[in-house]
């Protein structure tokens, strides 16, 4: 017998009813409280019943790159979507996991849903561009608020004009012998394992010398001369066309939708021009010397040797560092700001450092006016480059307030109707008996709505339409536990029992047979639950988080409210409404000696 | 209902029954005729997979002005594939168009809103990529053979193995015959298709498991005694189980039932709906499953047992020499038993207030005749 728990509360329920019900009682008090405390009263809705879009976006591994789906990269990957969609201004957006290779973007109603779709659904794009020019953010110098609402976002700019890159030692080296981080085999596992091993080793650019040629250069970014250009100069990539120059003058940085869509269409090899997160500087960039995807690894260390503070190591692969020296070389030998690189993601300057010297050996460190956030935060946007994932569009859902509305109307209406039908099917058959599991699918119901809304603050559960659906099919599940047990009763009272020790009796083995069955239900929601993705996770949480409640309200509720019921002589003198009506179930009773006669007709065997 | 309480105390106590076991034959004939057919049906006709799997778009739009053939050229002209438009309980429009890239799908939205003249924030959008299909697919047979392979080591421990056997038969029947009827009759495979389908395998194994624990409970001791082999003492648990099984099955079917009416009358199609169709398919031939096939399956199994082959035969030892007596011959086991039941009942007093004692004086003497 390896049904699970058994025996346990073999005799707490029985003999102590009115402890039970207590508990059950402070039990739904506190969720109530806590529900009303909590001051959501409701449980959150889903995309699909309140309206909004959800997007599912797919990770892809490169060619090549195996075991690039992994937790440190999805969630790097989740980061620079989160940053992006916030970003945009949406409010409440939620970018999650789902499974190991999916995530959804949640976009409530009411924001743009277009633009918010473009930015996620585009892949994030890193490139590093040479700086052509730089020109305050408005054409005209009024001052304006900052747009962006991370706040981050205004140290990191600050940061950014006194940004410089440097080489690390051993220029001669080859990349991978240079490398700081663990020698790669593949990307992917570089930026795992580089990752993980942030913490332990910070001062990471202990070996490098800091580059001591230009490290207190410092860089003319911020505000140079209005619209106007630097001198021509001969060096090839600086000279910016008059049409970039048109570009530029007429880009407005103040507005959002103008520097969304600035650069916007535009291909690496040509040069564009863009914003700086904040809008406060507008860049004229040259064709992209490197892209994003040619980085390693990047991360923000704490450079104790030369003071510099917080930087940002990066590593280039062999086809990046090659680049990147070309890059470099060409860039060192220009007068600020044409010295600069800009690192730009999607069509924004993150960072535009200053070169003092080509840097070769594929080795880079950014050092500037870095705090820890910002030094991290531009680690993680180099290092998305350096994901080996593409994502893709899995599902778009876009669902309008009235059609969700709709749905959930429908789930309701349903879910009402079911559990009419249900407590129609037990008051006919079960008469008085039904009483009670009325009250137990009540307390079942009120437990289940309570946490579900709990569960929305606690742990970002949202109540989708398939949820709604596993919250109506459990009516059956736990309308059965009452059946099993119920059944039991009467058989116990078929064989001539009075009502209380059937009660007692039918119990043990009600009991085993409701906790073997729910096992096995719970069971089927749990492995649905890890094993599967999208809609069918919801349906699974509810299914088994309603087969749990049934064995606590069966157990706590039920069985004790049967024996005290069972004391009442409605029941216990089997008054034909009460159910148990032993004549009605048939019960043999001693003084029923009708049936005799028929017996000895059967063949006798003593 | 008192009809019913009493056919109930009836099949309790043996008094009437139908022989699953004993025609057990005829049942496993339909099932496998029913599985040929699901399979055949399967093979032929395929199933219709939706867009979720296919990759494409569906729109949803509230009350549209357009008929449904005109709404069908739109999305045509709009998409350049081949469109099907349904019309909704609400009078809105369900247009579904395959194939489409769900970076195209803005532009269609755009187009289909100037064409029906509808605001593009009241049309719903539902973009599946053609891979997301596979891999929520793949993730369900993952599910789906982690889940069985789980169960069946519980029910090996918690029964044992040939119960574990016969419920995982009894699930893949289940399942087969779910597929087979959503092919033959070519209803629409969508995501909520298959969520239907999973909960299907904890639903009917619960039944099953049920069913089982009954048996098990029945079956206790049955070595000591002579009056009856492994497969009549599982029928009769099973027809004492029966009503209990009817009323789950009745109890589960209700709110399904009460989703589907609401899902495809109301909303005409979509999620509830499609979840809730594969569950009332499923939860019938659940219910069906674990009572014709799941039971007999056990007692074939328990029978080749040495022990049980040898109760078997001392059971047909006793019926014969029973016979020879000039009793009437006792292949009217339910009458057997209601006899010895009645038999009891004289000689002992009042025994319904002592089961125990009861079983003691049932067991005992037919250990001794034995």
């Amino acid at each position: 017998m390896a049904a699970p728990k058994k025996g346990r509360r073999s005799s707490g329920g029985q003999s102590r009813p009115g402890r039970a019900l207590a508990l059950i009682a402070i039990a739904l008090v506190a969720l109530t409280g806590g529900m009303f405390l909590s001051g959501h009263t409701t449980p959150r809705l889903g995309i699909d019943l309140a309206g909004g879009t959800s997007i599912t976006l797919s990770a892809k591994e490169q060619p090549g790159q195996k075991n690039a789906i992994n937790p440190t990269n999805m969630n790097t990957a989740v980061g620079i979507i989160e940053r992006r969609v916030n970003g945009l201004g949406v409010s409440e957006a939620e970018v999650q996991t789902q499974g190991d290779r999916n995530i959804i973007v949640n976009i409530p109603r009411g924001t743009n849903e277009k633009q918010a779709r473009e930015q996620v659904g585009t892949t994030a794009q890193l490139y590093f561009r040479p700086v052509l020019t730089i020109a305050p953010g408005t054409p005209a110098p009024k001052p304006k608020p900052s747009e962006s609402p991370a706040g981050k976002a205004g140290d990191k700019g600050k940061a950014g004009s006194g940004e410089k890159a440097t080489g690390t030692d051993k220029p001669s080296d080859g990349p991978s012998a240079s490398a700081p981080a663990p020698s790669s085999t593949t990307q992917g596992r570089a930026v795992t394992d580089a990752l993980k091993a942030d913490a332990s080793k910070s001062p990471q650019a202990a070996p490098s010398k800091a580059a001591p040629s230009g490290s207190a250069r410092p860089t003319g970014s911020p505000a140079p001369s209005g619209a106007a250009t630097p001198a021509p100069q001969p060096t090839p990539g600086a000279n910016i066309p008059p049409e970039l120059k048109k570009k530029l003058d007429a880009l407005n940085c103040a507005d959002p939708k103008a520097r969304a869509e600035a650069g916007l269409g535009v291909k690496p090899s040509e040069p564009t021009v863009a914003c700086d997160e904040q809008g406060k500087a507008k860049y004229a960039l040259g064709p992209a010397g490197v892209s994003g995807t040619d980085v390693d690894d990047a991360k923000a260390a704490f450079d104790q040797q030369s003071g510099a503070g917080w930087i940002v190591t990066l590593d280039f692969n062999s086809k990046g560092a090659d680049k990147f020296a070309d890059v470099t070389g060409k860039l060192a030998a220009q007068q600020p700001p044409n010295n600069q690189f800009a690192i730009v993601l999607d069509n924004e300057v993150v960072s535009a450092p200053s070169v003092s010297s080509a840097i070769t050996g594929g080795n880079a460190q950014i050092s500037g006016s870095f705090t820890q956030q910002s030094a991290s935060d531009l680690a993680n946007v180099l290092s998305y480059g350096a994901l080996p994932l593409t994502f893709t569009e899995s599902n778009v859902t876009t669902v309008s307030p009235a059609l969700g509305g709709e749905q959930l109307h429908a789930g309701l209406v349903a879910g009402a109707l079911g559990l009419a039908l249900v407590v129609l099917y037990l008051v006919i058959y079960y008469r008085g008996l039904s009483l009670i599991a009325i009250l137990s699918l009540l307390v079942s119901a009120a437990m289940t709505y309570t946490i579900m809304t709990l569960l929305g603050p606690a742990i970002g559960f949202a109540l989708n339409l398939p949820a709604v659906c596993g919250a109506i099919v459990a009516i059956g599940i736990t309308a059965d536990s009452f059946i099993v047990y119920f059944e039991r009763i009467r058989d116990e009272i078929r064989e001539g029992r009075s009502l209380r020790p059937a009660v007692e009796r039918g119990w043990p083995r009600a009991r085993r047979t409701i906790l073997v069955a729910d096992f096995v239900s719970f069971l089927a929601a749990a492995v649905l639950f890890i094993a599967t993705v999208g809609k069918v996770q919801g349906f699974a949480f509810t299914l088994g988080l309603t087969t749990l409640l049934d064995v606590v309200v069966v157990f706590l509720f039920t069985k004790p409210l049967m024996t005290i019921l069972a004391k009442r002589k409605f029941f216990s003198s089997g008054h034909p409404w009460s159910g148990l009506d032993p004549t009605r179930l048939g019960a043999r009773p001693p003084l029923r000696g009708r049936r005799r006669p028929a017996a000895p007709t059967d063949p006798k065997e003593a | 209902m008192s009809r019913l309480g009493t056919l109930g105390a009836r099949l309790y106590r043996g008094e009437v029954g139908y022989d699953f076991v004993g025609k057990r034959k005829i049942w496993y004939g339909i099932s496998i005729l029913i599985t040929i057919t699901a399979i055949v049906g399967l093979a032929v006709r395929g199933l219709n997979m939706g867009i979720e799997f296919s990759g494409g778009a569906v729109f949803t739009t509230p009350k549209a002005s357009v008929s449904v053939g005109q709404a069908e050229q739109f999305a045509e002209r709009a998409s350049g594939h081949a469109a099907l438009v349904q019309e909704l309980g609400n009078g809105g429009l369900r247009i579904q168009i395959s194939e489409v890239d769900t970076a195209k799908s803005d532009q269609i939205k755009q187009k289909l809103s100037q064409d029906l003249d509808i605001p593009a924030s009241q049309i719903n959008a539902d973009l599946v990529g053609p891979s997301w299909g596979e891999q929520i697919a793949n993730k369900a047979w993952l599910g789906l053979g982690i889940f069985m392979l789980l169960v069946v080591i519980y029910l090996a421990i918690a029964f044992e193995w040939r119960m574990a056997l016969a419920a995982l038969i009894a699930l893949i029947h289940d399942l087969t015959i779910t597929v087979g009827i959503y092919s033959l009759v070519g209803f629409e495979v969508t995501v909520g298709t298959v969520i239907g389908l999973l909960t299907i395998l904890g639903y009917s194994l619960y039944d099953t498991v049920v069913v089982f624990d009954g048996l098990k409970e029945a079956s206790r001791g049955i070595t000591k005694q002579a009056r009856r082999t492994y497969s009549e003492v599982a029928n009769r648990s099973l027809n004492g189980t029966l009503v209990r099984s009817i009323n789950t099955t009745v109890v589960a079917l209700l709110p399904v039932a009460a989703l589907l009416f609401i899902g495809g009358g109301f909303l005409g199609a979509g999620m509830l709906n499609d979840i809730s169709l594969s569950l009332f398919v499923g939860l019938a031939a659940g219910a069906y499953s674990s009572i014709f096939i799941a039971t007999p399956l056990v007692a074939d199994l328990k029978e080749r047992q040495p022990q049980m082959k040898a109760l078997a035969k001392r059971v047909r030892a006793k019926r014969a020499s029973a016979a020879a007596k000039g009793e009437t011959d006792g292949a009217e086991q339910q009458d057997r038993e209601d006899g010895e039941y009645e038999e009891n009942g004289t000689s002992v007093v009042r025994p319904r207030y002592q089961p125990p004692a009861r079983n003691r004086g049932r067991g005992g003497p037919s250990g001794g005749r034995r």
